[in-house]
């Protein structure tokens, strides 16, 4: 079974075991998880056959948004992400069209039933979740709905502890700590009403908006609509870009740290924004061996010190590297990796090929922001938050979320002010980019003992300054985005060390051996995997090789789920050690020089098969209006909505050289999930047992 | 600007514009369509679910339909391409007295004009729709030779093959104006210019009204929305159409079939009709259809609705199109007014008014434009509109 039992910081709940079948075959399963996850852990990652072309299907969002993940279900077709097993479940592989399910006895018809809120929120992550709050407040009637078990949208899944400001936006606290604290809230509120498992599936024209909640159709007619769906991921095309085992890092992250699966051995990273960068380091938490990340770019677009502590765990970044190619039988086996040329298209003679499970795709976030167009097009009263309006940290997304309460809480007359400027002027600054990255800083003091703050890039971030009880460090300018500076006295509490969310404070003692002195670093990687007395690798901050040294002693913070790691070093090296290393960087394959067919065959519309030389063809042939391309390839036609093809396609007219002023968009249409013909009918069965084994999930 | 002569110009690239193109083309007249939207069938083209038949209720529009029907289901054989055609058939369950002797009466006037239709028993229909509901059930008529093809591959087909005989094609750019003299239309003005043509044929679907304004011309043609959606695939469990014309509560007919990606489409008369051009998505339709559509099939009740779209039908009083040449301004043609049925109608009124255009005097030709006249007294009514 492959499960994550020893994480360091996500406890392994004691569940219920059932028990289903795949294809015939016991296996077992933890009460209440998704089928795609029961499948995972039972080391099953090829669930279905493309009815197109028999093409091995696996999971791909594991959101409820694509339906790539679909498997038989009991004899019915559903997304094996978003639908939970259930004891006796027989499940089966999809193969071509799914058969007519058995017919349910229809007794009763029943009818949509119609709400009216003031305020409904599309969306329980940190932007819908800080909104409903700010409403909550001034007992504005609200109802937010999220699609899944639990509230907390992407905060679930974030392991790592936040960055932003600590009055602002619970800098210094983990993410999946934070969806807690932000739900906790809510409840003081009376006026905010929670719908979990409730699917948003269209905005209609006469302004009401229907909602799938559990098994139940409702039509909404709020005052005021908030969008804070967040984003979905984008997708890249590359041979073998549909192979199970190739998908995205929040499938990733969900599977990890929210179901507690190890769905890798060998993982490789295409991308190095924040969110590649974290989910490999959330993958070395759960016990999984990182291959390698890259990156286009000549370095990584992510936060500084997130590259930094996977490097220095013995994770190989390569920056200007793009993917040439996924290969594997039926699901993934290997990758290659190419270096770019300075028009990014990757320079033969430059391939080097790994061995790995598993290939994340972190190239970027795409706003869910259909329903806040739609919403405006119908002419209601529409605001958006978050990574619905634009991409960014969800600290940002919290103080978004906040700012667009006030402005609905003024549209509604409940409140008179504006909003004050200075929250516009923060959220500006917790959107920042990283900035200037500085040397670094020269050691100007000779205090025995003392913190070495190894952050050298301009980030929003500030909890080591609020927490230290000595007010010696101190940030070099006035706003967040500057970078910290110790100077005055330290006591050696390790605060700053537990704090710091990029790992990137250490603590030189000198106290007790003025020339051998002890350095602690801060260590997130399951407990036990490095004990008092064991020889362990060191790493500069950037995962320079520093030698080897003793652990003298190893500290729990059981609180904060951190340990600190201390080992006894030379003076000379105490300064620059930042880290242990957990294991030397996995070296390349030679590489396969199997290269040499084309990209035609690279599909950019999974749902349908659609491939990149079936789009050329298309565009070539004069094809601009993506509708049309959509009549004659199907390309966008399929669950998902061209939800995954349509940047893909995009990026297609800019590579033929057409200017996209030129090409018209996809006209987009309801639903946007799928949902039975019976949910919209009430129809209702004779028996519980019907019931059961009729429509769920979405 | 140096204006450019053409045989015909059609306005509107969609239904009714794109094949008569792929006809005029054909017999060498030097065509050009002008499309104010980007592409072609990008307006009510795409809205149609794809349903082909020639059970109507009258002669000129099974001919019409006939020779569609011919069309379509040669098409992927004559020219290699896929058009999704499928030879299904038309069923019409029944379901009370009173909808079995109107269907019965039609057969009559359906077998007179040489359609390959009869009445079929309970027990024949539940073989060929499996699950159909049993309680009531009379039996139904049911029409072999009708189908189904996909709007979509047959436009750009039927446009592929247009531009391949030599038709052109000017999109984005909007007709603004007829190009008159001495009462007479000799071509339009547009967006981007100027181009001539001894006939301007007016295929505009639903702005075919104002669009004939512009040329002097009146026609009684208005818009009205209908609703229509599309499922998940299925392994394909039944072939025909399957029309249910009983009323419902806020609806006359719908229709529904399995097209040839095994994927379930469904469309509903609203009632009261839905007048204008608003094509955004309501909240009534997927209740109202959801539960027609059980009662007819409870197995439909687990099938996912993927999809849904509205799409206009462009009415005219009676129910039948107008394919006619005015006499008050000559060089103006019309084919509007196809009532939600363009794209069943539109190869075969193609074939039928190029034939006329270029002066063949071909009678089925003739007798199919004989019933769509401008000048009748619209009080007629077609049974199965």
């Amino acid at each position: 079974m492959e499960r994550i039992t020893k994480h360091i910081i996500l406890p392994a709940a004691e569940k219920k075991k059932i028990r289903f079948t795949f294809e015939g075959r016991p296996l077992e399963a933890l009460e209440d998880e998704v089928i795609s996850s029961a499948l995972f852990a039972n080391g099953i990652k090829v669930f279905s056959e493309h009815r197109k072309d028999g093409s091995p299907q696996g999971i791909f969002c594991a959101n409820g948004q694509c339906a790539q993940c679909t498997v038989i279900a009991d004899g019915l077709p559903v997304k094996a992400c978003v639908s939970k097993i259930r004891e006796g479940m027989a499940l089966a592989p999809l193969k071509g069209a799914p058969k007519l399910p058995k017919t349910p006895c229809v007794q009763a018809f029943g009818r949509a039933e119609e709400l009216d809120v003031d305020v409904l929120i599309i969306g329980g992550g940190p932007s819908g979740l800080a909104a409903a709050a700010e409403l909550g407040k001034l007992n504005a009637g609200t109802l937010i709905i999220d699609d899944k078990h639990k509230l907390g949208g992407k905060l679930v899944l974030q392991t790592h502890k936040f960055f932003g400001s600590v009055e602002d936006c619970y800098a210094g606290t983990r993410g999946i700590d934070i969806a807690d604290k932000l739900e906790e809230q809510l409840k003081e509120y009376p006026s905010v009403k929670i719908w979990l498992n409730a699917v948003c599936v269209a905005v209609f024209a006469d302004k009401k908006v229907g909602v799938l909640y559990g098994d139940k159709y409702f039509l909404i007619r709020p005052k005021v609509l908030i969008s804070a769906a967040g984003a979905r991921e984008k997708s890249l095309a590359f041979p073998g870009n549909t192979l199970p085992g190739v998908y995205g890092a929040g499938a990733f992250q969900t599977l990890v740290n929210r179901d507690l699966v190890r769905p890798a051995k060998r993982l490789f990273v295409v991308g190095g924004g924040n969110v590649g960068l974290i989910a490999a380091y959330h993958a070395l938490q759960a016990g999984i061996k990182v291959t390698g990340l890259i990156e286009a770019m000549p370095r990584c677009g992510g936060y500084k010190v997130h590259a930094d502590k996977i490097k220095r765990l013995g994770v190989p970044i390569y920056t200007g590297h793009t993917i040439v190619r996924a290969d594997g039988r039926k699901e993934l086996e290997t990758v290659t990796i190419a270096e770019v040329d300075e028009n990014f298209k990757s320079i033969p003679g430059t391939e080097k090929t790994f061995k790995t499970d598993t290939l994340l795709i972190a190239v970027g976030l795409s706003s869910v922001n259909e329903f806040h167009k739609q919403a405006l097009e119908f002419g209601m009263n529409a605001f958006v938050c978050g990574d619905a309006e634009e991409i960014a940290e969800a600290s940002a997304a919290m103080f978004s979320g906040k700012i667009t309460a006030h402005r609905v809480l003024k549209s509604l007359g409940v409140m008179a002010g504006e909003v004050p400027r200075f929250w516009f002027e923060r959220l500006e600054v917790l959107k920042s980019r990283p900035g200037e990255t500085h040397k670094p800083a020269l050691k100007n003091h000779e205090n025995p003992v003392y913190p070495v703050l190894h952050c050298r890039q301009e980030i929003p971030c500030n909890p080591c300054v609020t927490v230290c009880p000595k007010k010696s460090i101190k940030l070099s300018g006035d706003s967040i985005m500057t970078v910290p500076k110790f100077s005055g006295e330290c006591i050696g509490c390790f605060k700053c060390l537990i704090i710091c969310p990029g790992l990137a404070v250490t603590l030189v003692d000198h106290r007790r051996d003025r020339d051998n002195p002890t350095v602690a670093v801060p260590f997130e990687i399951e407990r036990g995997l490095v004990k008092k007395g064991d020889i362990v690798g060191l790493t500069d901050c950037e995962g320079a090789d520093l030698g080897k040294a003793e652990v003298t002693d190893v500290k729990d913070f059981k609180a904060e789920n951190t340990l600190i790691v201390i080992v006894k070093t030379k003076a000379e090296l105490a300064g620059r050690i930042a880290s242990v290393r957990l294991f030397e960087p996995v070296m390349a394959l030679a590489a396969s020089m199997a290269n040499k067919e084309t990209d035609d065959a690279t599909i950019i519309c999974r749902c349908e098969r659609v491939s990149l030389g079936e789009i050329r063809r298309a565009i070539r042939g004069g094809v601009r209006d993506m509708n049309q391309l959509k009549a004659v390839t199907r390309a966008g036609m399929g669950a998902c909505g061209a939800k995954t093809c349509e940047n893909l396609i995009l990026s297609i007219f800019r590579s033929e050289g057409v200017d996209l002023k030129e090409v018209t968009g996809f006209s987009k249409r309801p639903l946007f999930v799928e949902v039975p013909l019976g949910i919209f009918a009430g129809a209702q069965c004779r028996t519980a047992e019907e019931e059961k084994t009729s429509w769920s999930g979405f | 600007m140096s204006v450019e002569n053409y045989d015909v110009i059609i306005a509107g690239a969609g239904s009714i514009g794109t094949p008569l193109a792929m006809f005029l083309a054909e017999k060498k007249l030097k065509t050009l369509v002008v499309e104010t939207l980007p592409s072609v069938g990008q307006g009510q083209n795409k809205c149609a679910i794809g349903g082909v038949r020639a059970t109507h209720s009258d002669g000129s529009k099974i001919k019409a339909c006939l020779r569609s029907l011919e069309i379509f289901s040669t098409w992927h054989e004559k020219y290699g391409e896929d058009i999704g055609w499928i030879k299904g058939g038309y069923l019409f369950p029944v379901y009370t007295e009173n909808d079995e002797m109107m269907l019965k009466e039609m057969l009559k006037v359906q077998q007179k004009f040489g359609l390959n239709i009869d009445w079929i028993s309970a027990g024949e229909l539940r073989k060929r729709v499996p699950g159909a509901a049993e309680k009531d059930l009379r039996g139904g008529t049911f029409a072999p030779d009708d189908g189904s093809a996909s709007p979509l591959l047959s436009i750009n087909a039927f446009y592929r093959r247009a531009v391949k005989l030599g038709a052109e094609f000017r999109f984005n750019e909007e007709i603004t104006g007829f190009i008159k003299e001495g009462g007479s239309v000799k071509g339009v003005r547009t967006s981007k210019g100027e181009y001539r043509a001894q006939i301007t044929v007016n295929a505009a679907g639903a702005q075919a009204a104002g669009l004939s304004e512009l040329a002097g011309v009146k026609v009684p043609v208005r818009p009205d929305c209908h609703e229509a959606g599309i499922t998940e695939p299925v392994k394909r469990f039944f072939d025909p159409m399957v029309v249910d014309i009983r009323p419902g509560e806020k609806s006359k007919n719908y229709y529904f079939y399995q097209n040839s990606e095994e994927q379930i489409v469904f469309c509903l008369t609203p009632t009261p009709p839905i007048w204008g051009e608003d094509r955004r998505s309501t909240s009534e339709f997927l209740p109202e259809i959801s539960k027609r559509m059980i009662s007819l099939m409870p197995a439909l009740a687990n099938v996912k609705v993927r999809r849904t779209w509205r799409g206009l039908y462009p009415m005219t009083p009676d129910g039948f199109p107008i394919v006619d040449f005015p006499k008050a301004v000559p060089g103006y043609a019309l084919a509007v007014g196809m009532c939600g049925q363009g794209f069943m109608l539109g190869p075969g009124l193609g074939s039928a008014l190029a034939s006329v255009i270029t002066g063949e005097k071909n009678k089925e030709d003739l007798e199919i434009l004989s019933g769509f006249k401008l000048e009748r007294n619209f009080s007629a009514q077609e049974k199965l509109k």
